[in-house]
């Protein structure tokens, strides 16, 4: 049984996801897929426990051995970004029930549930899987459903949010696709472990390194990385909360994964440096913390102002792959789980706003701070932790991205960390100042605390904020072994 | 129990406080500072080490010797009559707020290390803006996120600096740094600057404290700056710049606090100036001018906290502070006269009161080091102590002409705190000896010898002298409604003034540019304009292009940097 584990995870969402879409309306299909997110989510947790504990999995589909057949491969690096996703999904779910209720039209919500469960079965797929072809795979399996379920959100402009990331995100998928199609011309393969035995060989070739062109500028478009995440801001600000509260904390950070296999793994070490990669990814990622910051301070309406500043924050883990030290890899993992916390627990509070006020724009939140305490709190906390302040997973993260600079005596990167903090206290500081200090606007004198379903995942992840900026064993832990893989070091 | 860090129990009493009301919460208020005051006093020897390990990282919270033990018991007094004078108050997060801040303090000087330090430093900036904010005025608001700025601001650098510190030395322990450190010194030094506001970095503090609640201010006034002082004097001991550092922060305040009108801000400068002669101690570095810097932190926090106790006493009855609209209040308040009045006498340094018995110890080492002329400058500085603390703080605000204000006495809550305050301030005046065993440095040291009462005696007495010449001739700057420039001018009136002058210009630019760029735009699309592609591609909701734009663009980059060794 535990060797079919790494299947399992991503067999039972994708049989589960046509199963709820022809359940009844009710609360029928919302209980399946919590079931199936949970299920995910405990599975997930064993798998990362037996990598720790018994090595590297490897397991063959079908029975078809390497590299001929398509093999699932699952060390440390993937077993913890897939805990991430699964775990993240199980806590989304039982806040999804109010939230999508109130947000969806209710002829949809099958469909929503089983789009929600392919998005999972697409996001856990490229996590475990050690082929490079069924990578592409299942990031369109995920990005299919997660334009689905953008266009789910209640403003028209949904429509044109989802349709812009279609067009943008099919065009970064056909860009990894060209490139794995030009690596595959030079190697005849298309498994990882088998690619990464070819390829030394074959590195002088013009058409490989087209091919590690093409497939990294790909990847960035899809973890948004500056100046590609153009269609991050409308995509997130228009889709349904909880949709929101799902793609922000998992979508980006497996792309991120994706990210370092290829650099680390299928390319041989060191390749990566003599390449512009490096490069590319230092002043992407400088550029993208000033730059997302400060539009960030300038936004309006709340959930586009978490965006700006998901793109800064996926400016920090670009920033720390660029330095491509084993430090380096790990502040870009460690703030990879820490940010799904702070963004989860943001988003979710937000989304309480929304299920009561019906709207996230600066001056319809006036003074609700007052009236929902609760809310309030999660978003004091979360934004506390976005800034980085110690005794929250920010501090964690930022502390080890600063050390990771200093390291390369990279002034200039320390001094953009820092600020990039400071620039965070304003953007965090004007949604205080409106919750808290504003009179409260006309339409929100009615307005009583979120409903205790809401808040109880709010609050779930807002804890683990604090709980791991207290205790770093497991993350750091894992990272460390994690980014010990990727730079070489085979424990 | 032996080795429990003393912020622990105050952080615990915090929790308590947000969930209990009435009587238990008060009986919390004042326990805490009596329960840590007796556990440092008997548990806690000078040596004690205490680490707690976070991510793999050893954080000394608890690194006690002497000198962070005098404090220790000097935040737990103050905390105390801080608690009593706030008894009244039924503000949880005033109370929470208060707890969490002395608490910080507390970590604050028991820091082994520059990160824990680090952690608090920025813990008393965030729960000490809550007691301005508590004020609930627009103007209280602002102020607090201007101080709030300031506080960050020294954060960011003391993290930055630990850091470099660490990269260059490869220890994090908190003893002395020094300024030949180099960049690693200068950045911390200017963190901790920026807390005991040195000159042109001090306005958060006159600007924020005034602005503060009643029993906030009292607060205030107790821990930020001496937190500061205690780090310079750990770290920066004999720095000579320090020496002129705080010869000029005990001056230039004066000149402020004769003009100034709100009676609270005149304390905030004369704040400025007590913390200027501790600065000038810590600067000449000898063991007699370090102890006289620590003890006259030690008597400054308990007369400071006697003076903003009395005005806040007045505030909260008359509801005012202004020195032009108050007057003949003694005749109400007898009681909080007099106490202010001891409080006046302790900061002017008149023998038998808690100042003259630290101050005359900075004095006597700048002597000894032969600063004749800075000597001179300190004297000129404790006239104008007693000039604008000693006397303008009472006469206006007690005497004066009698301005009609009838009112009732304070409440007894902050009368007994004031009388706490009043009477310790007499003990460390005539019991001296008490204070002194607990300095960290080894020195034989008697104020009351004759050269020196005399000599104090006649300063104070010709500056009295000077003030009753001055208010008889109607030549004293009488006390006006106006709003003096200080340094926050800079910030506050020039920058944003600069800044509007740049944004304009850059708009007049943009405008002129735009319209040239949409006059082009516009020739492109009445040739485009009938497609219907068009449309789309020059609406601005439409970014999909720019996109494709960018990624061409990244990828282009790449190849020619990657394939044709372009490379820099």
């Amino acid at each position: 049984m535990l060797s079919h584990i790494s299947l399992l995870l991503v067999v039972v969402p994708l049989i589960s996801a046509p199963v709820v879409a022809i359940l009844p309306r009710g609360r029928l299909p919302w209980a399946v897929a919590f079931i199936v997110a949970a299920s995910c989510a405990v599975l997930a947790g064993v798998q990362l426990w037996a990598v720790l504990h018994e090595g590297t999995i490897s397991y063959e589909l079908g029975g078809w051995a390497p590299p001929w057949g398509i093999e699932y491969r699952i060390d440390a690096v993937n077993a913890f970004v897939a805990l991430i996703v699964a775990t993240i999904a199980a806590i989304t779910l039982p806040y999804a029930l109010l939230s999508a209720e109130r947000e969806i039209p209710e002829d949809k919500i099958p469909l929503f549930y089983s789009a929600m469960l392919l998005c999972l079965t697409g996001l856990l797929g490229i996590t475990q899987t050690g082929d490079i072809f069924n990578v592409f795979v299942f990031l369109e399996i995920s990005s299919l459903a997660s334009y689905a379920l953008i266009s789910l959100g209640r403003q028209r402009q949904a429509f044109t949010a989802a349709y812009q990331y279609l067009i943008m995100g099919t065009i970064g998928a056909t860009f990894y696709l060209i490139g794995v199609g030009l690596i595959y011309s030079q190697t005849g393969t298309l498994n990882m472990q088998d690619l990464a035995t070819i390829l030394p060989d074959v590195l002088h070739l013009n058409t490989v390194e087209t091919g590690f062109a093409f497939i990294i500028v790909g990847i960035a478009l899809k973890l948004a990385m500056f100046p590609l995440h153009l269609w991050l801001p409308n995509a997130y600000t228009y889709a349904p909360s909880v949709v929101t509260v799902f793609l922000a904390a998992t979508a980006t950070k497996v792309a991120v994964y994706v990210l370092l296999r290829i650099l680390f793994t299928v390319f041989p070490q060191g390749f990566a440096v003599t390449t512009p990669a490096d490069e590319l990814f230092i002043v992407a990622g400088i550029a993208g913390i000033i730059t997302a910051s400060v539009s960030a301070i300038y936004q309006e309406n709340i959930k586009r102002l978490l965006a700006y500043s998901s793109v800064a924050q996926v400016g920090y883990m670009v920033l720390g792959i660029g330095f491509a030290s084993a430090t380096g890899l790990t502040a870009a993992l460690v703030h990879l789980f820490n940010h799904a916390l702070m963004k989860g627990a943001l988003f979710m509070a937000v989304g309480a706003i929304v299920y009561r006020v019906g709207a996230c724009r600066m001056e319809q939140i006036h003074g609700l701070g007052r009236a929902m305490p609760w809310t309030f709190g999660a978003i004091v906390i979360g934004g506390l932790s976005l800034i980085g302040v110690p005794g929250t997973a920010g501090f964690i993260s930022k502390w080890y991205l600063v050390v990771a600079a200093l390291e390369q005596q990279a002034w200039i990167s320390v001094a953009v960390i820092l600020s990039g903090s400071l620039l965070a206290v304003v953007y965090v500081g004007k949604m205080i100042e409106a919750l808290y200090f504003k009179p409260v606007a006309d339409a929100g004198k009615a307005v009583s605390e979120a409903p205790i379903l809401l808040l109880l995942p709010t609050w779930a992840l807002v804890l683990a904020n604090v709980y791991f900026g207290l205790d770093t064993d497991l993350t750091v832990g894992v990272a460390e072994k994690a980014a010990a893989i990727l730079v070489g070091v085979q424990p | 129990m032996s080795e429990l860090p003393p912020f622990l129990l105050f952080f615990i009493a915090a929790g308590l406080v947000a969930v209990t009301r009435g009587l238990p919460r008060q009986l919390i208020l004042l326990a805490t500072p009596v329960v840590t005051g007796l556990h440092l006093w008997q548990d806690i020897n000078p040596g004690a080490d205490v680490a707690y390990s976070l991510m793999s990282y050893e954080l000394a919270v608890l690194r006690a010797d002497k000198l962070s033990l005098l404090f220790g018991y000097l935040f737990c007094i103050a905390s105390f009559f801080a608690g009593t004078y706030a008894l009244h108050v039924k503000d949880t997060k005033q109370h929470v707020a208060g707890l969490i801040y002395a608490g910080s303090a507390l970590g604050a000087v028991f820091s082994g290390d520059l990160i824990t330090l680090f952690i608090f430093w920025e813990l008393l900036a965030i729960s000490s803006v809550f007691l301005i904010w508590a004020r609930g005025t627009e103007r209280a608001l602002k102020a607090g996120i201007r101080y709030l700025v300031y506080q960050v601001l020294s954060g960011v650098l003391l993290l930055a600096g630990a850091l470099v510190y660490y990269h260059n030395t490869g220890s994090l322990e908190f003893g002395h740094i020094g300024l030949d450190a180099g960049i690693a010194g200068w950045l911390i030094f200017i963190a901790f600057g920026i807390k005991s506001a040195f000159p042109f970095l001090h306005s958060w503090l006159t600007d924020g404290y005034p602005e503060a609640t009643v029993t906030g201010t009292v607060l205030l006034s107790a821990f930020t700056t001496k937190v500061a002082v205690y780090s310079l004097a750990r770290g920066f001991a004999g720095e000579e710049i320090l020496i002129y550092i705080g010869v000029t922060m005990a001056c230039f305040p004066i000149f402020y606090a004769v003009i100034e009108n709100d009676l609270r801000r005149v304390l905030a400068y004369s704040l400025i100036n007590q913390v200027g002669f501790m600065v000038t101690g810590i600067g000449i570095g000898t063991a007699l001018a370090l102890n006289g810097a620590v003890a006259h932190a030690f008597s400054d926090v308990i007369f400071k906290g006697l003076l903003f106790m009395s005005m806040g006493a007045v505030l909260y009855r008359t509801g005012n502070i202004n020195g032009s609209d108050l007057g003949g209040l003694y005749k109400s308040m007898p009681k909080t006269t007099l106490l202010c009045i001891v409080g006046a006498l302790s900061i002017s340094a008149f023998p038998l009161f808690s100042g003259f018995v630290s101050k005359s110890m900075v004095m006597t080492a700048l002597m000894q080091e032969n600063h004749g002329y800075l000597w001179l400058l300190m004297l000129f500085a404790s006239a104008g102590v007693f000039h604008h603390a000693g006397i303008k703080i009472p006469y206006f605000a007690f005497f004066h002409h009698d301005s009609g204000i009838r009112t009732e006495e304070a409440p007894r809550n902050m009368l007994v705190a004031m009388s706490v305050a009043a009477a310790l301030c007499i003990f460390i005046g005539t019991q001296p000896q008490y204070l002194y065993a607990l300095l960290p440095w080894e020195v034989e040291y008697w104020p009351y010898d004759l050269t020196h009462v005399l000599a104090q005696t006649q300063l104070l007495f010709f500056s009295a002298l000077a003030f009753v010449w001055l208010n008889k001739k109607g030549l004293y700057p009488p006390e006006l409604h106006s709003v003096n420039l200080d340094a926050e001018w800079f910030y506050r009136h020039l920058v944003p003034a600069g800044a509007q002058r740049t944004l304009h210009l850059l708009r007049g630019a943009k405008a002129s540019t735009l319209t040239k760029v949409i006059a082009h735009m516009q020739g492109v699309k009445n040739q485009f304009g009938k497609s219907p592609m068009a449309k789309y591609y020059l609406s601005e909701s439409w970014p999909t292009g720019s996109m494709v734009f960018w990624i061409s663009a990244i990828l282009a980059t790449f190849l020619l940097l990657g394939l044709f060794g372009l490379r820099p």
